[in-house]
């Protein structure tokens, strides 16, 4: 693999991560995270359309007239997320009901569009689905870390198994939306002393 | 002739320290009447509370933040009694250890230590929680006056709680059917003396008068915040006691149950999280009021107090800004 | 290749084209799931009605349910043969702490209720929503209706509310009353 299409796949997962870096999406990272098993379902899911939709945008990104690209974009991303959507209540009945209007929601993330306008359309077919591939886990990653961290701490459990007392007394606050806020603040300070960024 | 300028009181450390002082003066009346009235219990939180976020600001700063500690100045002290006085006297300890670094750390510290936090500490520790832990932060103990000791007392729910917990369909069945509810109501001399459920420093209103009294005397704080915040909530109570809005409760008794006094008395008048000058105070001290009485009445939460003036300090800033004092010579508008 | 310009006839010859490439996607995977999503949502229905079902049955309660009218209530009766052992119903109360609280609750005919499952609830987690939990769900097992008060202690009944969540108790025997008066309704008329 060139140095280039390595930079492009492994961007996103640390350097430009889309959560902890960019903050970007951060209606379903607040909103869906409450449990490990969610913030994966969610993270996967929109994966899936980023992939789709890097790889079609940047194949019809020489046809379309630059006036009117983005509701052309927009077009093909709500499509590729109802797909998801469609699919998932067909086969992950469960996740769906979980997910609920989230998965719709997909289309408005702008992780999404942020990479069809910023990448995709000035990019190789090739090269943009490695991007998309790299956002996308970089996105899913810091999803399931924060669903990780808000389970343990409400729940007492990691991806529905649990290590605590069936009624023993967990942080109810963290599975609440205020907990989204501080657990995200605690990752991104762990993230940023990791990584040095913020200095 | 001494006279105290509008907060922050930020300029000169010492007066920073004599006034917390006096505030810790104050709270004493109120710390006496708990451990009186909850006995062994009330010590425990008290001590663990205080110590905790004391050892929290302390290593804070001296680990993370790598500055002089600053727990000289007893504001930690405050906060940990504070919050002490929200909990109740059976909570498990390990879970006051969370409240005061929620308190501490993430509320106080985190915003930039004393005189820079937007929210008080020990309502935030409290609401954090009460919020986290709602059934632990709902079992009162029961008074257990002169028998210090004792470590099973019987749990009841708080006045507000009792009445909370009527539903109307009970209550538009007659009353004297369910007087077992209304029994339980304490009386007002039984509130004024503290001998009713609820958490460790709000029950005794006359102790916690006794701080007040200390503090205008040592001009600690102005009599603005805690007149405003008391009275808008008898005028509100009174208006909804005349129209049965508030079928089961009094403005007397709303005035003397849940955390009104203690919030207003100590918590309102945070220098740091409440205006500077008297008009802001007047409006903040009204909003609190006002918040408090339409939780109270209208919410499913038995008490407001202290979402009630959480809800306000983050209108302080706003406040502040609106009410800019006059610069001296310039004309009025 | 050069990127068209953006003429009035480009634009609307991109977008058409993309639009119509987007129906014929969308238009195939609907046809796909449109099966699928309709058996998914179906199993999770009986899911429901079996948890709390006595399993003497041998139908499908699901697909002979019918709804009370003058209600939203539906019912969905479980038969040996053509004797009806139990019923599940699917009920609701407004009267929960936060939002409407939905619950499926199966009854042996003589009142007796069998298990409940709460279907959707908006109650406080930690606190409102206890009432799915076992502690809770273990008194109103065996409960006749008919024979004990169905109410919380506070209300002079005979189940002890979950601690500091007397509404949310309160609501789902409120639920549970609104089916069984129903089923009474129902039955009387119906049959």
């Amino acid at each position: 693999m060139s140095n280039q299409s390595y930079e492009n796949l492994t961007r996103g997962i640390i350097k430009e991560n889309p959560t902890f870096v960019m903050l970007l999406g951060m209606c379903p990272t607040l909103g869906v995270t409450t449990s490990a098993a969610n913030g994966l379902g969610m993270g996967l899911a929109t994966l899936f359309v980023l992939i789709l939709s890097n790889f079609a945008i940047s194949l019809v990104k020489n046809v379309i007239p630059d006036m009117v690209r983005i509701p052309c974009y927009i077009v093909i991303i709500a499509s590729f997320v109802t797909v998801v959507d469609l699919l998932m209540a067909a086969y992950l009945p469960s996740l769906h009901a979980r997910l609920g209007i989230f998965i719709p929601l997909i289309v408005v993330n702008c992780i999404i569009l942020g990479r069809a306008e910023a990448f995709a359309s000035k990019n190789t077919i090739w090269q943009s689905v490695l991007d998309a591939v790299g956002m996308g886990i970089g996105f899913a990653g810091a999803l399931t870390l924060l669903g990780i961290m808000r389970e343990i701490l409400g729940m007492g459990s990691v991806f529905g198994w649990k290590f605590v007392a069936e009624d023993a007394d967990t942080m109810m606050l963290f599975i609440m939306p205020p907990g989204a806020f501080l657990a995200l603040a605690g990752l991104v300070i762990v993230f940023n002393k990791i990584t040095g960024a913020g200095k | 002739m001494l006279k105290i300028s509008s907060a922050p009181h930020m300029a000169s450390p010492v007066s920073t320290k004599n006034l917390m002082k006096d505030v810790v003066i104050a709270l004493m009346p109120a710390v006496l009447a708990a451990l009186l009235i909850f006995g062994f219990n009330a010590f425990q939180v008290l001590l663990t509370s205080v110590a905790a976020c004391v050892a929290c600001e302390y290593l804070i700063c001296r680990y993370f933040l790598k500055i002089p500690p600053t727990t000289g100045d007893f504001s930690a002290v405050i906060t940990g009694i504070l919050l002490g006085f929200n909990l109740p006297s059976g909570i498990p300890l390990w879970m006051i250890l969370i409240g005061a670094f929620f308190a501490i750390g993430i509320t106080k510290m985190a915003y930039g230590g004393l005189g820079k936090n937007l929210f008080n500490p020990a309502l935030v520790g409290r609401v954090f929680l009460f919020v986290s832990f709602p059934q632990q932060m709902t079992t009162w103990p029961q008074p257990q006056f002169g028998s210090f000791f004792a470590t099973d007392a019987q749990t009841g729910a708080t006045t507000l709680g009792i009445l909370k917990h009527l539903s109307p369909e009970t209550l538009s069945n007659g009353l004297a059917k369910y007087s077992y509810h209304i029994d339980n109501v304490p009386s007002y001399l039984n509130m004024l003396l503290g001998n009713a459920g609820g958490s460790l420093g709000e029950v005794s209103a006359i102790a916690l008068l006794l701080g007040l009294f200390y503090m205008l005397c040592k001009k600690v704080i102005t009599w603005h915040i805690p007149f405003y915040y008391l009275s808008t909530v008898f005028i509100l109570t009174s208006i909804m006691w005349f129209f049965k809005q508030t079928p089961n409760l009094d403005p007397v008794a709303h005035l003397l149950s849940g955390g009104l006094i203690l919030g207003a008395v100590f918590m309102a008048t945070d220098y740091v999280t409440s205006p500077m000058t008297t008009n802001g105070k007047i409006i903040f001290a009204i909003g609190c009021g006002t918040l408090t009485v339409i939780i109270r009445v209208f919410s499913a939460y038995p008490e407001g107090v202290s979402f009630a003036i959480l809800i306000m300090n983050a209108f302080v800033p706003l406040i502040d800004r609106w009410c800019i004092p006059r610069v001296y010579g310039t004309g009025r508008k | 290749m050069s990127k068209p310009a953006s003429t009035l006839k480009n634009m609307i010859l991109a977008m058409t084209i993309v639009a119509g490439l987007s129906a014929l996607i969308l238009s195939i995977s609907y046809r796909i799931t449109q099966e699928p999503i309709k058996k998914a949502q179906d199993k999770k229905k009986l899911e429901a009605i079996q948890a709390v079902l006595p399993p003497d049955y041998d139908n499908n309660p699901y697909q002979e349910r019918l709804t009370i009218s003058g209600s939203n209530i539906e019912l969905y009766p479980a038969r040996q043969g053509t004797k009806i052992t139990s019923v599940a119903m699917k009920t609701y109360s407004n009267n929960a702490f936060s939002g409407r609280l939905e619950l499926i609750v199966g009854f042996l005919l003589d009142g007796t209720i069998t298990d409940y499952k709460v279907v959707s609830h908006k109650e406080t987690p930690g606190l409102g929503s206890k009432v799915t939990e076992e502690k809770f769900a273990r008194q109103l097992r065996g409960f006749n209706i008919t024979k004990q008060k169905l109410k919380v202690k506070q209300d002079d009944g005979d189940i002890d509310a979950v601690t500091s969540a007397t509404i949310s108790s309160r609501a789902v025997l409120d639920a549970i009353q609104r089916a069984y008066d129903n089923y009474i309704k129902f039955s009387t008329l119906g049959n």
